[in-house]
C-alpha cells in the first residue's frame, strides 16, 4: 500500500489553512469579545433566564420570562464580527475535515496513526463541540478561549510533530484502532470544551466575589449557571465516550500486548484522568461541592488531559508511545 | 443519633466495650461513606502516578538500576519506599484493599435501598402543586373521570397511583426513571467486580517470555513445562511454577515485511502447537502467528513480541574438528536492525580445565542484516536481511563462565578482558561464507543466519471476569448518566362554572429529582396533552 504523495500534500496544505482560517476567526471572536456590548447583554439574559429555569417556584418554562429581551436583533458592528468568526470556523473545520480525509486516503487507513494525526483529530472533535454548543448557549463571544488550545494544540502538532503519511506499522494495525483511538480521542477532544468552561466559570466566580479581580474581563462573561451548565453537558456526554475508550484499549492491550493491563504510563494517567472526572460527576451530586470544587476538580481533569496527551507520549517511554 | 440525648439512654454508662463498639461503628460509617471511597479513589490515582513518572521494576529493571545509581540517596529513599513497584507496594495496596471495604460497605445499605425504592409506590400528590419547579393548571369542561382515564393512558410506561383526597378531589401521581438507580447500582458493583478479580488477577496470573530460533528445528520448540523453560517469568503472587498449563510450540518461520523507506509493515509467524489431548496423541496444529493475533489454547495465549537474527559461525580447530554454534544476537537498533552479540566456543579435546579455560573462544560483534560499509565501519542499511555481514572481534581464553558469576549471553565478560585473561587475537568484516584465521590455524567462518523471535506466554483465569464487569459498569454508566428520574401529577377538582356548567380543574406539576436540565420539555408536552382537550375559554 504505497502512499499517495500528492494527497498527502493536499492534506497538508488543508491542514495548514484550517490553522490559519481558524487563527483569523479568533481575531474576529477577539473582536468581538473586546468591543461587543453582546457579551454583556448575553451574561445578563441568560442570567435572567437561567434564574426561571433553574426551579423558581409557580412558573413553567413554556411561559417567556419577564424583562426579556427584545426579540429583534440589533446588528452592531461587534455581532456581525462573532457571526463572520462563526462562520470563519465553520469554514476552517471543513477544510480540517478535509484534510483528516485526504490524508485518510493518501495512506489508505484511518487519518490517526500518530500525535500529528492524533491532535488532528482531537482538535477536529473540540471545534465540532463548540459548534454544537454555540447552538444551545449564547457563548459566541467566548469562542477565542477555545480557538486559542485549538491552534496551539494545532501549531505544535504541524510543526514538531509532525510525521509524513505513512503505513502503521505492524502492532498499530487492528480494527481496535479504529474504535479505541476514535472513542479516545472523540472523548479527549471533548473534554477541552468543559475544561476551558470551567476556567473561566472560576475566573467568573472570582470577579462576582471581587469585582476588581479580572473587572474588564469578568463582567463580558457569561453567568456561572451557564458556563457550569456548559461544563456539566459536555463532560456528561464525553465521560462514557472516554470510559468507552479505555475499555477497548484495555481489550485491544490484552491482544497486542499479552494483558489488558499493566500499568503503562498512559494506561496509568487516562486511569488518574477517569478518576478526576468521575470525581467531577460525583461533585456535582454532593451539596457544598458544586460550582467552585467541580470546576476545580473539572480542570484538574483538564490538565491530567492534556498531560497525558504531551508528556506521557514525548517524555516518558511506554508502549504507547507512537513513533 | 439524635435519641442518645434521651434521658432513657443516659443511664446507660459508657463502658470501654461501648466505647469500642461506638469507635468501631463511626469508623465503618467513615470509610463506607461515599466522600471517603472517592477520597480513596483519588489516593489510588495519585498513588498511580509515580508509577508513569518514574521508571518501574517489572517493566524496565535496569533502567530501575540505573536511576538508582544516578540518584544517590534519592535513589535509595525512593526504593526503600517501593517507589520502583508502585503497584505491588504496601501502600497501593492497602489504599486498594481500604477502596474495596468502602465500596462494599456503601453499597451494601444502597442495595436495601434500591429495592425497597423499587417496591414502593409513587408518592403522595403534594397539597400545593403550583409550588414545584413545573406546575401548570386549567379548567377544562369535561369529567374528572375522563380526564384521569386520558392521563392515564397519557402515562403509559410511568409507574402510578389514583389516589381520593379531601375535597373530592382526585389525583394520579406518577414517576419514571427507575432503571437510573439500576444503571447506577450496576456501574457501582461492576466496579467492584473489576478491583476484585483485578485483585484475584494479580494473584492468579502469570507471563513469561522466552526467545527460540524460527526455523522448525530444536532450538524452535518450546514447552510450557517449568519456569526454567523461560527466559524471564513473571509469577503472579500465588503462581509457584508447578502447576503451568502443558502446551508445546515449534516455530517453523519468521517473516518480516517492509515498506521502502524501511519501516516495518508486519511480522508473522507459522507455527504448530499442541495442548490438551492433541499431547497424548501427538497431534500438531498450525497457527498464523501475527502481532495482534496472539494464539489463544487452553487457557494460555502465545504473543509474537520482537525479533532478531542470529549469525552461525563454525570455527574448525587445528585438530580438524568443527563446532557450529548460533545463538540470538541483540538488536541494537530497531530500525535498521544493527546486532551484537558474543557466540562463544570451547575448544575441544582439552580436558585438563585449567588449559580448557585458557583457550576459550568468543566471536563478538555486530551483525548488520544489509551491510553497508563506511571506510571498515560496518553499519546496516536497512531492516531486510538482504546483504548479511559481520564485524567480529575474536576472543580468546578465560571466558569466565565457569567463575560462578552469571553471565549475559549478549556480552562477554569485561572483567576477564580487562585482567588480561581474555585477548583480542582477530578482528575483521566477514559477508557469508567469508573466514577468518587464527595465530594457531584455527578458522572462523560466518556460515549464515537464523532469525529468533521473541515470544510471551500469558496466563490470566480472571480477565473474562474483569472484561464482564467492565462491560456491566460500562451499561450501568449509560443509565445513570442519561436516564432522568422523574415526577408527575396530575390533580383534578369538580367545579361548577357559570350557568351551572360542570368542570374540571387540572392541575398539572413535575419535578426532576436529579439535574433539572431538559426535563422542561418533556413536561411541556405531557401537560399540553393532558390539558389540551376542550379547554375553557377565558
Ligand atoms: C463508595 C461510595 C459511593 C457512593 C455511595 C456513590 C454514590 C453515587 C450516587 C448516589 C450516584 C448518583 C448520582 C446522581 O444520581 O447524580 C453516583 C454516580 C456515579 N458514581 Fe458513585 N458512589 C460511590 C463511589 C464511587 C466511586 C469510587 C466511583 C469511581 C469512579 C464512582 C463513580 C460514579 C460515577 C461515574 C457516577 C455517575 C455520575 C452521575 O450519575 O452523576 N462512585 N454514585
Amino acid at each position: 500500500m504505497p502512499v499517495n504523495e500528492t494527497l498527502s500534500q493536499y492534506s497538508d496544505w488543508s491542514y495548514t489553512t484550517a490553522v490559519a482560517v481558524y487563527v483569523l476567526a479568533m481575531v474576529f471572536f477577539l473582536v468581538e469579545q473586546s468591543f461587543g456590548r453582546k457579551g454583556k447583554q448575553a451574561a445578563a439574559r441568560t442570567r435572567s433566564r437561567e434564574l426561571v429555569g433553574a426551579g423558581a417556584p409557580a412558573t413553567t418554562e413554556t411561559t417567556p420570562p419577564a424583562g426579556a429581551p427584545p426579540a429583534r436583533p440589533e446588528r452592531t458592528r461587534a455581532d456581525r464580527m462573532g457571526n463572520m468568526g462563526v462562520a470563519l470556523t465553520v469554514l476552517g473545520a471543513l477544510l480540517h475535515l478535509l484534510s483528516l480525509v485526504l490524508r485518510g486516503l493518501a495512506t489508505d487507513r484511518v487519518p490517526w496513526g500518530n500525535m500529528y494525526e492524533y491532535i488532528a483529530i482531537i482538535c477536529f472533535v473540540t471545534v465540532v463541540t463548540w459548534l454544537v454548543v454555540l447552538r444551545k448557549s449564547p457563548v459566541r463571544h467566548l469562542s477565542a478561549f477555545v480557538l486559542l488550545p485549538v491552534v496551539m494544540l494545532m501549531f505544535i502538532g504541524g510543526t514538531w510533530l509532525y510525521a509524513i503519511a505513512a503505513p502503521l506499522q505492524p502492532a498499530l494495525q487492528s480494527y481496535w484502532l479504529v474504535i479505541h483511538v476514535s472513542a479516545a480521542a472523540v472523548g479527549s477532544g471533548i473534554f477541552l470544551i468543559p475544561g476551558v468552561a470551567s476556567l473561566l466559570y472560576l475566573v467568573k466566580a472570582r470577579n462576582e466575589t471581587n469585582p476588581a479581580k479580572f473587572a474588564r474581563f469578568g463582567p463580558k462573561l457569561p453567568g456561572l449557571e451557564v458556563l457550569d451548565r456548559i461544563a456539566y453537558r459536555t463532560t456528561v456526554f464525553a465521560f462514557p465516550v472516554f470510559t468507552f475508550g479505555v475499555l477497548c484499549g484495555a481489550v485491544w492491550a490484552e491482544a497486542a500486548w499479552g494483558r489488558f493491563w499493566g500499568w503503562d504510563p498512559k494506561e496509568t494517567v487516562a486511569f488518574i484522568a477517569w478518576v478526576i472526572y468521575a470525581a467531577y460527576l460525583h461533585s456535582r451530586a454532593t451539596a457544598g461541592w458544586r460550582g467552585n470544587r467541580a470546576a476545580v476538580i473539572n480542570v484538574i481533569g483538564f490538565a491530567a488531559t492534556v498531560f497525558n496527551l504531551f508528556f506521557v507520549n514525548l517524555v516518558t517511554v511506554g508502549l504507547h508511545s507512537y513513533a | 443519633m439524635t435519641d442518645t440525648l434521651t434521658p432513657e439512654r443516659e443511664q446507660y454508662r459508657p463502658t470501654r466495650i461501648r466505647k469500642v463498639l461506638a469507635f468501631l461503628r463511626n469508623t465503618w460509617r467513615g470509610l463506607t461513606s461515599m466522600r471517603t471511597a472517592l477520597v480513596l479513589l483519588f489516593l489510588l490515582a495519585l498513588a498511580a502516578l509515580p508509577g508513569a513518572l518514574l521508571p518501574q521494576r517489572d517493566l524496565n529493571e535496569p533502567k530501575v538500576r540505573e536511576y538508582i545509581t544516578q540518584h544517590g540517596w534519592w535513589g535509595q529513599l525512593l526504593d526503600r519506599l517501593q517507589f520502583f513497584d508502585v503497584y505491588a507496594s504496601v501502600w497501593f495496596s492497602a489504599i486498594y484493599l481500604l477502596l474495596m471495604v468502602s465500596l462494599v460497605g456503601c453499597l451494601a445499605p444502597r442495595s436495601v435501598d434500591y429495592i425497597r425504592s423499587m417496591r414502593a409506590k409513587p408518592v403522595l400528590t403534594p397539597r400545593n402543586l403550583s409550588r414545584m419547579p413545573h406546575h401548570t393548571r386549567a379548567e377544562l369542561d369535561a369529567d374528572p373521570d375522563e380526564v384521569l382515564a386520558a392521563a392515564t393512558k397519557r402515562l403509559r410506561g410511568w409507574r402510578k397511583v389514583e389516589r381520593e383526597e379531601k375535597n373530592g378531589a382526585r389525583s394520579i401521581s406518577a414517576e419514571r426513571g427507575y432503571l437510573r438507580e439500576t444503571g447506577n447500582l450496576f456501574f457501582h458493583f461492576g466496579m467492584l467486580g473489576v478491583i476484585i478479580t483485578f485483585a484475584l488477577g494479580a494473584m492468579y496470573s502469570y507471563e513469561g517470555q522466552v526467545i527460540v530460533f524460527a526455523d522448525g528445528s530444536d532450538a524452535s520448540e518450546f514447552c510450557n513445562s517449568g519456569i526454567y523453560a523461560y527466559d524471564s517469568f513473571n509469577p503472579g503472587l500465588r503462581v509457584d511454577g508447578t502447576q503451568l498449563t502443558p502446551f508445546c510450540f515449534r516455530v517453523n518461520d519468521f517473516k518480516a515485511t517492509y515498506a521502502d523507506s524501511g519501516q516495518p509493515i508486519a511480522y508473522e509467524s507459522n507455527l504448530e502447537y499442541q495442548s490438551g489431548d492433541d499431547l497424548a496423541d501427538n497431534t500438531w496444529r498450525p497457527y498464523h502467528l501475527e502481532v495482534n493475533e496472539p494464539l489463544r489454547t487452553d487457557g494460555d495465549r502465545v504473543y509474537l513480541l520482537d525479533h532478531g537474527f542470529a549469525p552461525e559461525f563454525t570455527v574448525t580447530f587445528p585438530d580438524g574438528s568443527t563446532r557450529t554454534h548460533s545463538i540470538q544476537w541483540r538488536p541494537v537498533d530497531n530500525t535498521t536492525g544493527l546486532s551484537e552479540g558474543a557466540t562463544k566456543f570451547e575448544t575441544p579435546g582439552i580436558t585438563d580445565p585449567v588449559e580448557r579455560r585458557e583457550n576459550q573462544l568468543a566471536v563478538t560483534g555486530l551483525f548488520a542484516p544489509t551491510a553497508m560499509l563506511q571506510g571498515k565501519v560496518l553499519t546496516s542499511a536497512g531492516p531486510q536481511l538482504t546483504d548479511p555481514a559481520v564485524a567480529v572481534d575474536v576472543m580468546r581464553g578465560d571466558l569466565g563462565v565457569d567463575s560462578g558469576r552469571g553471565q549475559s549471553i549478549f556480552e562477554i565478560d569485561q572483567s576477564m578482558v580487562d585482567s588480561g585473561r581474555l585477548e583480542r587475537v582477530a578482528r575483521e568484516n566477514l559477508e557469508v561464507g567469508q573466514q577468518l584465521r587464527l595465530d594457531d590455524g584455527t578458522t572462523v567462518r560466518f556460515d549464515g543466519v537464523n532469525q529468533w523471535v521473541s515470544l510471551q506466554v500469558s496466563h490470566d483465569p480472571t480477565q473474562v471476569w474483569v472484561l464482564g464487569f467492565a462491560v456491566a459498569m460500562f451499561a450501568g454508566l449509560g443509565g445513570s448518566l442519561f436516564i432522568k428520574r422523574r415526577r408527575v401529577w396530575v390533580r383534578v377538582t369538580p367545579a361548577q362554572g357559570a350557568d351551572d356548567q360542570r368542570l374540571t380543574v387540572v392541575e398539572v406539576g413535575g419535578l426532576a429529582r436529579t439535574d433539572q436540565a431538559g426535563y422542561g420539555e418533556e413536561f411541556a408536552k405531557i401537560a399540553d396533552d393532558l390539558l389540551s382537550g376542550d379547554r375553557k375559554a377565558r
